[in-house]
């Protein structure tokens, strides 16, 4: 079967995805899990070990606390209440640690440091797997066994007020809650008033027994304006005066009933230098914890340094202080200074819980458990233990019986942390087979592509797909065989789960066929290119084209970037190597022009005629002698002269100054957004623009950018679709207005802050409008087939679509990049493109080389926290999956899909040739699945690494998702190309 | 073309390759604590200063291009003093490309400046004493096939070598090595030093290596 280069490369990016998937589903392990799931958890408790004499006391042991209340501030890192902020702004918090009847410790939070896998974490003692980052969004109900759901089961009621994630991952839980929803993130006033609003009237009421309470203010102070804002001292005095309410008013109910209270003060993650979190610096890790009752000693005098837990710690200390079984998979242990005030039976019962809990869980995640030396360290101390039961019960000496106690204690305290730590060690392994497959089928895909190349970027653009004769070739059946024979001993002989195992046996044999499949065809291709290649040498009469600089350049920039994704740092600080690459590539466009223009008056003709190839199309220069005919350029140095002698004056001198200016327009988006790890803490032009103190100047530049955007865009519409892009974009600034980030001139102060819902639902209409007249356009020129023209424009309103969505979509400070990337767009088109007559692939590299540093200049990063997952809620009144996810993805990738989106419309209008798109399409795929092959590799070796889950992960999602985004590129492409050869 | 010209080429190159050794060595012994990562910015003058004199000197004795007919003293000096504007631009020249490149704008501008005046003494000095201030000259002899001697050939061959090491020297900067030397633009000076210097113990060996497939047009 023949098909079209571009058809034969969507179909690859699109298998590609398949096996990313694949590998990505292998990569991120599954948590620490119990077996035993929430519903069946009614085994009763341990009972107390005994040797010989049997002990009776067999149930749980009663709450130490009789109400609980956790105070849960968003973002709270430990210096905010245990350094100098916390002196300045919370005074009553550090009187009750430094004299107060509490206990202070840092809470160290794991990876991802994102609020809801720290709830989690918080509430079930488990480690969320770094996957649920992904699941951040739509957090779905937690089955875990929780504290929580134990809480309810013990007919406690809860009263929740917060952030809203709280409500969703725990539904029907909460005898009374209010959701505040945490995407506006510029509001940092309204969400934390509505939880306190509640306060006075609950504080009053005793029909309760815990009340958590999640403020987001803080976190969304940090997100807009960073720790050092003085905005964070008002937020912390606020808070701090909350504490002192909740504080009085559980110590004057406790002078009546004569029970002790808890209250927890926690944070779920800690604040970046920038604001920020996601990632793993110290900053971001580490929270404050403090435990505030009434029951714990006094300690007057005593400032020690809080002492360092893990934040999976507090489920099992809150278990313990209501009464209630341990969470199953909790890894944490018991915060011993919480029950230190309690009788020696009672503190050594706990522990026993705990480390029962722990062994057990032990026990079913590691096969060889009984040589764990914290299982070993439990052994013993339950056998002490049981021997200090016997003594207590015949009520021996009480100093023997007094240091024995304290010898078990110490052994138990030594046993959890042990366990503790090898099961928070212990995350489940990778999926090694599902791993490996999935890097099978991508890295097959890549050697079809590679291999391919000479034949699809010949002139024809069509390439020869063997799709029967590998069916019946002995060597795909002999693979399959194989390949299913592995898989039956693999999956019967796995220890860990496999996903790959798991699957039906109907989709494992899908892959399987897939992967010979491949096989054979790369096979075929090889055999191929080498029977070409015998044939190639018999008659060497062409002369071997020699590359331009830009191609060297082309080539080694890709070659670079790729290596350089194995170095941790170039991954954090990759941003710096796209500009890099395309400064370079500035330079080397410049040195070209000019080269071509200065030196037109002293040029004979020249010795060696050099070729402007494409280095891919070397070889299909040389391939593709017998069909030659260059039709689509005319060959040698001349053609460039030629079209610059035509340009007149004025435009020679914009030609001559088109790399400067691009130059210049770079450097200018390098500074609007810091972005990366080392430098992402130096002052910028968008933090400059977002502090309220220039809301002017940002109203000016808004404006400003949207008209530049209307003038540069709307040359190449219909009037229908310039009509609607103005009313779309003067709706971009009215939604903008609505949502508070620029002001009208008429309107003196920021009156009250809405959603915008309305406006940018007009937006939506109009971008949608827009797109549909395009898609019109296209279809009316497949039908009428005659009018290029007619296509043109559709592509153009196409791609003008998608600019006016990615207006409404920026972060308000970001307009200029969009306005910078339609400007660098144009002067590349018009001075540079055109005139040097670049070929197919070398426009196609450069676009992309253009989109990924569009991708940072935007202020992305290769972490997760950069993303503006706020532009998943414009126009949309609730959370509702798809649209949100569609909208946060296409603000993320605007930069590649906009120059994608360019390159396509750029080709189909400026090219006469018919295979320019294909070209284009296969290199595109090409280029791009070129990176992302090789970082699985590299994952695959570093799997290890210590940033495996801060750096490489993150980016791996990304290369996932981008991977996915390129196939929608391609299939884009594809289907261009298919109404152009039709028409 | 002879071998007695490679001959000339290669001593003078090693005489470059001593004075960038001599401007490491020498100060040493008058400055105290001097060393080139910490007091980096005198290097670079001392550095700069040592290159363009043996530059002009091996110009003034070799003469590698003994044409101009017209050797009045104004002519010379005009000459000189163009040689001198030029380069001066090109030292703001390269500072703007470093801007451009994302060097800092406003902050450690001497570090910078000094950066572009090191790769303009690799660079345009020696351009400047082989070819004179004439651009054209110099888009002919750094475009393909448009060189006319052995000397043009070393130049170019120098000139792109010294680029490319500071090209190259840029990648170190974001690792998280904490090296003293990653600190801007030590890493970038030290990439140009090593490339001019890999580019004049090259180019001799490679013009020796390809004496048979060279012809240039005038001899």
């Amino acid at each position: 079967m023949r098909l079209g280069s571009g058809a034969f490369a969507a179909c690859c990016v699109v298998i590609e995805v398949l096996g990313v998937a694949l590998f990505l589903r292998g990569f991120f392990p599954a948590p620490v899990r119990s077996s035993s799931r929430a519903e069946q958890r009614a085994e009763p408790a341990a009972p107390e070990p005994s040797a010989g004499a049997s002990s009776n006391w067999t149930k749980l042991p009663p709450p130490l606390f009789k109400k609980v209340v956790i105070m849960l501030i968003d973002g709270l890192r430990d210096d905010f209440v245990f350094g100098s902020k916390g002196v300045k702004f919370m005074p009553y918090t550090t009187y009750l640690v430094e004299k107060g009847a509490s206990h202070s410790f840092v809470a160290e939070a794991k990876l991802p440091t994102v609020t809801m896998p720290r709830i989690k974490a918080l509430m079930t003692g488990s480690l969320p797997g770094f996957i649920d980052v992904v699941r951040n969004l739509n957090s779905p109900e937690l089955l875990e066994d929780n504290v929580i759901t134990q809480a309810k089961a013990a007919g406690k009621r809860i009263i929740f007020y917060g952030d809203e994630t709280w409500v969703k991952l725990f539904p029907k839980h909460f005898v009374e809650y209010d959701g505040t929803t945490s995407f506006f993130v510029s509001d940092y006033t309204e969400v934390d008033d509505n939880v306190t609003r509640h306060l006075d009237k609950v504080l009053k009421r005793g029909d309760w027994d815990m009340l958590i309470l999640h403020y987001l203010g803080l976190d969304h102070i940090g997100h807009v304006s960073g720790p050092s804002s003085p905005l964070i001292g008002h937020k912390l005095r606020e808070m701090d005066s909350i504490l002192m309410k909740i504080h009085t008013s559980l110590l004057s109910e406790e002078r009546e009933t004569l029970v002790p209270n808890l209250l927890v003060l926690c944070g779920d993650h800690g604040m970046s230098e920038t604001g920020g979190h996601g990632a793993s610096s110290m900053e971001e890790l580490n929270t404050a914890l403090i435990l505030i009752s009434s029951a714990f000693e006094r300690k007057p005098g005593d400032i020690r340094r809080p002492k360092h837990v893990q934040q999976t710690d507090l489920a099992a200390t809150l278990a313990i202080g209501l009464g209630l079984p341990i969470p199953g998979n909790s890894v944490g242990s018991l915060l011993f200074p919480t029950v230190e005030g309690r009788p020696v039976r009672e503190q050594l019962r706990f522990l026993h819980l705990n480390a029962v809990q722990l062994s057990k869980l032990l026990q079913e995640n590691v096969p060889s458990y009984e040589k764990e030396p914290g299982f070993e360290q439990f052994k013993m101390s339950e056998r002490l233990h049981g021997n200090w039961i016997r003594l207590y019960l015949e009520e021996n000496n009480s100093e023997v019986l007094f240091n024995l106690g304290a010898k078990v204690r110490r052994q138990y305290l030594d046993a959890l942390r042990t366990l503790s730590l090898s099961l928070s060690r212990q995350v489940a392994q990778y999926d090694i087979y599902s791993m490996l497959v999935g890097t099978v089928v991508v890295l097959e895909v890549l050697s079809l592509l590679l291999l391919s190349i000479p034949e699809a970027l010949s002139n024809k653009a069509e390439l020869e797909v063997p799709l029967w004769s590998p069916v019946f070739s002995l060597l795909f059946y002999l693979t399959l065989l194989v390949l299913s024979a592995l898989h039956v001993i693999v999956c019967t002989s796995a220890e860990s789960s496999c996903y790959f195992c798991g699957l039906s046996w109907l989709t494992a044999g899908g892959v399987m066929v897939l992967v010979s499949a491949l096989l054979c065809a790369v096979v075929s291709a090889l055999a191929k290119t080498f029977g070409d290649g015998k044939f190639l040498s018999k008659n060497p009469a062409h002369p071997k084209p020699r590359w331009s600089e830009l191609d060297v350049l082309i080539l080694l920039g890709t070659m670079g970037h790729v290596l350089s994704l194995g170095a941790s740092s170039f991954i954090e600080e990759e941003h710096q190597t796209w500009y890099f690459l395309i400064n370079t590539l500035c330079l080397a466009l410049c040195h070209e022009i000019y080269r071509n223009c200065l030196l037109r008056d002293d040029s004979e003709p020249q010795q060696c005629p050099h070729v402007e190839e494409e280095f891919i199309r070397t070889a299909a220069a040389l391939q593709d002698r017998s069909t030659g005919c260059d039709t689509l350029e005319p060959h040698g140095v001349s053609r460039s002269l030629t079209s610059l002698d035509t340009l007149r004056g004025y435009e020679k001198w914009m030609v001559l100054a088109s790399p400067w200016v691009i130059l210049t327009c770079c450097r200018l988006l390098r500074s609007l957004n810091q972005t990366g790890v080392q430098w992402a803490h130096r002052p910028d032009l968008g933090h400059w623009l977002t502090s309220s103190d220039h809301k002017a100047e940002l109203s000016v530049l808004t404006a400003l950018s949207l008209i530049v955007i209307f003038a540069l865009v709307q040359r190449k519409c219909s009037l229908t679709s310039k009509v609607a892009l103005a009313l779309g974009l003067l709706g971009v600034y009215c939604y903008r207005a609505a949502i508070g980030n620029v002001l009208f001139p008429w309107q003196r102060d920021s009156k009250d802050i809405s959603k915008g819902v309305i406006e940018a639902r007009f937006v939506h209409v109009f971008v949608l409008g827009i797109l549909f007249t395009g898609t019109k356009d296209l279809l009316k020129s497949q039908v009428i087939a005659t009018d290029v023209t007619i296509k043109t424009v559709g592509l153009w309103e196409i791609y003008s679509g998608l600019v006016l969505l990615a207006a409404l979509l920026f972060r308000p400070h970001n307009l200029p990049v969009l306005v910078f990337s339609l400007l660098i767009q144009t002067i590349m088109t018009k001075f540079i493109w055109k005139p040097l007559r670049h070929d197919a692939a070398e426009i196609t590299i450069m676009h992309y080389w253009f989109g990924q540093a569009f991708f940072y200049f935007q202020g992305n990063s290769n972490n997760i926290a950069t993303v503006d997952i706020s532009a998943g809620f414009v126009g949309l009144d609730t959370y509702i999956e798809v649209p949100a996810v569609f909208l946060t993805a296409f603000a993320t990738f605007a930069g590649p899909v906009l120059w994608a989106s360019h390159l396509v419309s750029f080709l189909s209008s400026e090219t006469s040739s018919g295979s320019a798109l294909s070209h284009a399409c296969f290199c595109y795929a090409l280029i791009c699945s070129f990176p992302v092959s090789a970082y699985i590799i590299l994952v695959t070796s570093l799997r290890y690494h210590l940033f495996i889950w801060s750096v490489f992960s993150p980016k791996l999602l990304y290369e996932g998702m981008h991977i996915l985004i390129t196939a929608a590129i391609c299939v884009f492409f594809t289907a261009m190309d298919q109404t152009n050869t039709k028409s | 073309m002879k071998d007695t010209d490679i001959k000339r080429l290669l001593y003078t190159h090693l005489l470059c390759i001593f004075s960038i050794i001599l401007s490491i060595c020498i100060p040493s012994f008058f400055l105290e604590n001097f060393s080139i990562l910490e007091t980096h910015l005198t290097w670079l003058c001392i550095c700069s200063v040592f290159v363009t004199a043996v530059n002009l000197v091996l110009y003034l004795i070799v003469k590698p291009n003994a044409s101009s007919k017209r050797s009045s003293i104004s002519y010379k000096v005009t000459r000189f003093l163009k040689c001198c504007i030029y380069f001066l631009m090109s030292c703001f020249f390269f500072h703007v490309i470093f801007v451009l490149y994302g060097a800092p704008l406003i902050e450690l501008v001497l570090e910078t400046f000094l950066f572009a005046v090191i790769l303009s003494t690799f660079t345009t000095v020696p351009c400047l004493c082989l070819l004179g201030p004439n651009i054209k000259a110099w888009l002919r002899v750094f475009s393909r096939n448009g060189v006319t001697s052995i000397w043009e050939n070393s130049l170019q061959i120098t000139t792109i070598s010294s680029f490319i090491g500071t090209w190259l020297g840029a990648f170190p900067i974001p690792l998280d090595w904490e090296r003293p030397w990653q600190v801007w633009p030590i890493s970038c000076t030290l990439g140009a030093t090593f490339g001019y210097v890999a580019g004049l113990v090259i180019s001799p060996l490679w013009i020796y290596w390809n004496r048979k497939q060279l012809t240039y047009k005038n001899n």
